[in-house]
């Protein structure tokens, strides 16, 4: 089966004060149909970069897409024309974003702006419009649907915009949605909300999902399989039961490690990664984790680690990837 | 044993005015609108402990925190440090106070001067309390610096030249410069990258060990709040709905809330995600400008009965140590579930 978006070897990178800074550089994973994808990083990992790059919506300049394929449904996004990409951004593939306060139109009321994208993908009429607009607005659970959609955003709770951003993301029945750190704004009990409504969605309408986060607890009870990006670079892809299991690569295993978990007893110290995550402008040569790195060698601070495939759909980039996997501890 | 930190029926509230015949006449609030942010909150923190306190944005947690330290001015109740009863301190007095009750912010580099190095941050409060002078000020700064993990390096460097968790760290050696016993901890790492937040919470953790420090740890994570804290509060529209050990109170909640709370947190273990039940609460939490009358959490409660609206529930002891607000649990019938719907 081929998969429905196949991103190899992307580089975005953007010119910044006269140097380079390769916030994605050489990433790739599938997303087969009706799968949900973990995207987890830390912040500068380029997991938001490479969202945008894929919906084509990377500020240019500073930024430019340098290289890569992105295959979906069998088409390469990055050559097609800004017409026939509008075609597929917001119709075929959707977004989330993480703040929807500034990603709705304060301007425009709710169903306006839900109108927007059924008038312009599924060419409804007026009427068609609205009424596909209160529907989804019902769908994703906005009580009163039929008089809140006159309403302007500002009238509205986090969670309640939220929904609404769901909606028009639904709207036009896309193939992929593509939801980053849809919940990080919000409350724990909201967010549990935001999440159910995501998983029903998914459900009712069979879509696929990437979901980009930070949230490992996110990750464990959402997705099928996880990429986990560390400056700019797949560190390591797995399905996700697989990578909590066993996972492949010492920062995977750090990250898992250092969440507190009701088995860790209090007044024993978490386990602690050093460091901080790099500034992608000034990476070293070598691996880029090595220097926070505890089981780093000469060998993982000159040389690029290989992509080491571990079992069938699990990789990791590392020159230990196999010692890390038998269990010889980071 | 005395506690080191009591608050008794504490109370701030805002008042955002309204309701004069100046606004009703221009055509404002009609009613005069009050923000009941901490609305009737009493609690021991014992010396050496951290006490967790929890729940969502606009549950008055920070201004709880804020009002034990007096940063924020409580308009009724009590609350007494070392057996000083801060709230009728005069301002000098509550100004030498501070020096033995200090704040951690959330926003490490908001809550640092960004014309101030490293070394003018956290000799401040040593130059505030008048602690050490000259050479000696020097050495203590470079020693807090050690403490928290920064090299003695950075000492003349800016805020802006570290990252989110080194601005952290010296947000922590400043409220260490003084030689605090309580420090309140406002959601010290949500600002935080995942890896980072270990750092800062075993750095917390070890702080506590080596100074006997009292902590009132701030955060809506409960799962950080579970690792570091002795005991567990949990707030909603500024009340405390349930406190007691925070093993017992995040692994067998008693109230309503806190059970959806806890239930909402997402595992970092795909094997318990798969098979645990969420309890999904429905709407929002209500304004605390108009807070809902009996118990606050009616009208989310999915276990709500009439006598819900109409009866203030008091915090009662269910099991030993842990208290809960819930009309419809008693330590003869502890189990909410049990009491059906």
């Amino acid at each position: 089966m081929t998969p429905l978006l196949s991103v190899r070897d992307l580089r975005t990178w953007f010119d910044e004060e006269g140097r380079t800074v390769k916030a994605v550089d050489g990433v790739g994973f599938d997303v087969q149909r009706g799968e949900t994808l973990g995207i987890v990083g830390e912040s500068g990992s380029g997991k938001s970069v490479t969202s945008l790059s894929i919906m084509r919506l990377v500020p240019s300049p500073p930024g430019r897409i340098v290289s890569g394929q992105i295959l979906f449904d069998g088409q390469e996004l990055l050559g097609l024309d800004d017409e026939s990409m509008r075609r597929i951004r917001g119709h075929r593939v959707a977004m989330i974003f993480q703040d929807p306060m500034t990603s709705l139109n304060p301007f425009m009321r709710i169903s306006a702006q839900i109108e927007e994208v059924t008038r312009l993908h599924l060419r409804h009429s007026k009427a068609e419009a609205r009424a596909h607009a209160i529907a989804m607005l019902e769908r994703v659970g906005i009580p009163d649907a039929h008089r809140r959609a006159d309403d302007y955003p500002h009238q509205f709770s986090g969670g309640m915009r939220q929904r609404v951003m769901i909606a028009i993301a639904l709207a036009c029945g896309p193939d992929l949605v593509i939801a980053d750190e849809p919940t990080t704004a919000l409350d724990v009990t909201i967010q549990a909300q935001i999440l159910e409504l995501i998983r029903a969605s998914r459900a009712a309408t069979g879509s696929a999902v990437v979901l980009i986060t930070h949230d490992l607890g996110i990750v464990a009870g959402m997705t099928d399989r996880v990429v986990v990006m560390y400056a700019g670079k797949v560190f390591e892809t797995a399905a996700t039961p697989e990578l909590f299991a066993r996972p492949g690569n010492p920062y995977t295993h750090g990250l898992l490690r250092s969440v507190p978990n009701p088995a860790a007893e209090r007044g024993v110290p978490l386990y602690q990664i050093p460091g901080s995550p790099p500034d992608v402008a000034h990476l070293p040569p070598g691996c880029s984790f090595a220097p926070r790195c505890s089981r780093a060698t000469s060998l993982c601070r000159e040389q690029f680690p290989p992509f080491v495939e571990l079992a069938p759909g699990h990789h990791s980039l590392c020159h230990f990837a196999h010692d890390v996997y038998a269990g010889g501890d980071a | 044993m005395t506690a080191l930190v009591s608050a008794r029926a504490l109370q701030v509230h805002f008042d955002l005015g309204g309701g004069s015949l100046w606004s009703r006449m221009t055509g404002g609030e009609r009613k005069r609108r009050v923000v009941r942010s901490v609305d009737g909150v009493s609690l021991d923190i014992q010396r050496g402990e951290t006490l967790g306190l929890v729940g969502e944005s606009g549950c008055g947690k920070t201004t709880l925190g804020r009002a034990l330290l007096r940063l924020v001015e409580p308009t009724a109740g009590r609350v007494t440090f070392r057996d000083v009863d801060v709230t009728a301190l005069a301002p000098e007095p509550l100004r030498l106070q501070r020096r033995h009750m200090q704040m951690i912010f959330q926003d490490p580099y908001a809550s640092l001067d960004p014309r101030m190095t490293v070394a003018q941050i956290v000799a401040e409060p040593l130059h505030t309390f008048g602690l050490a002078y000259g050479r000696d000020r020097h050495d203590r700064v470079r020693e807090l610096m050690a403490v928290v993990g920064l090299s003695e390096r950075f000492i003349n460097r800016y805020p802006h030249e570290f990252s989110g968790g080194q601005q952290q760290r010296i947000g922590i050696a400043r409220a260490l410069a003084s030689a605090p016993d309580f420090i309140v901890a406002d959601e010290p790492i949500s600002a935080l990258d995942v890896s980072i937040q270990a750092q800062i919470i075993n750095l917390i953790e070890r702080l506590q060990a080596e100074r006997g420090l009292t902590y009132l740890f701030i955060s809506h994570d409960l799962r950080a709040i579970r690792h570091t804290s002795n005991r567990v509060a949990v707030m909603y529209l500024g009340r405390v709905v349930e406190i007691g050990p925070a093993r017992d109170v995040c692994d067998t909640p008693l109230m309503p809330y806190t059970r959806a709370l806890v239930s909402a947190v997402p595992v970092p273990d795909p094997a318990v995600e798969a098979r645990r039940t969420r309890i999904v609460l429905q709407g929002n939490v209500p304004s605390p400008i108009d807070p809902p009358a009996g118990c606050r959490f009616h009208t989310r409660c999915p276990y709500v009965v009439a006598a819900c609206r109409e009866v203030e529930p008091a915090l009662q002891e269910i099991r030993p140590g842990h208290f809960a607000a819930c009309i419809r649990i008693s330590p003869e019938q502890p189990d909410i579930e049990a009491a059906g719907w």
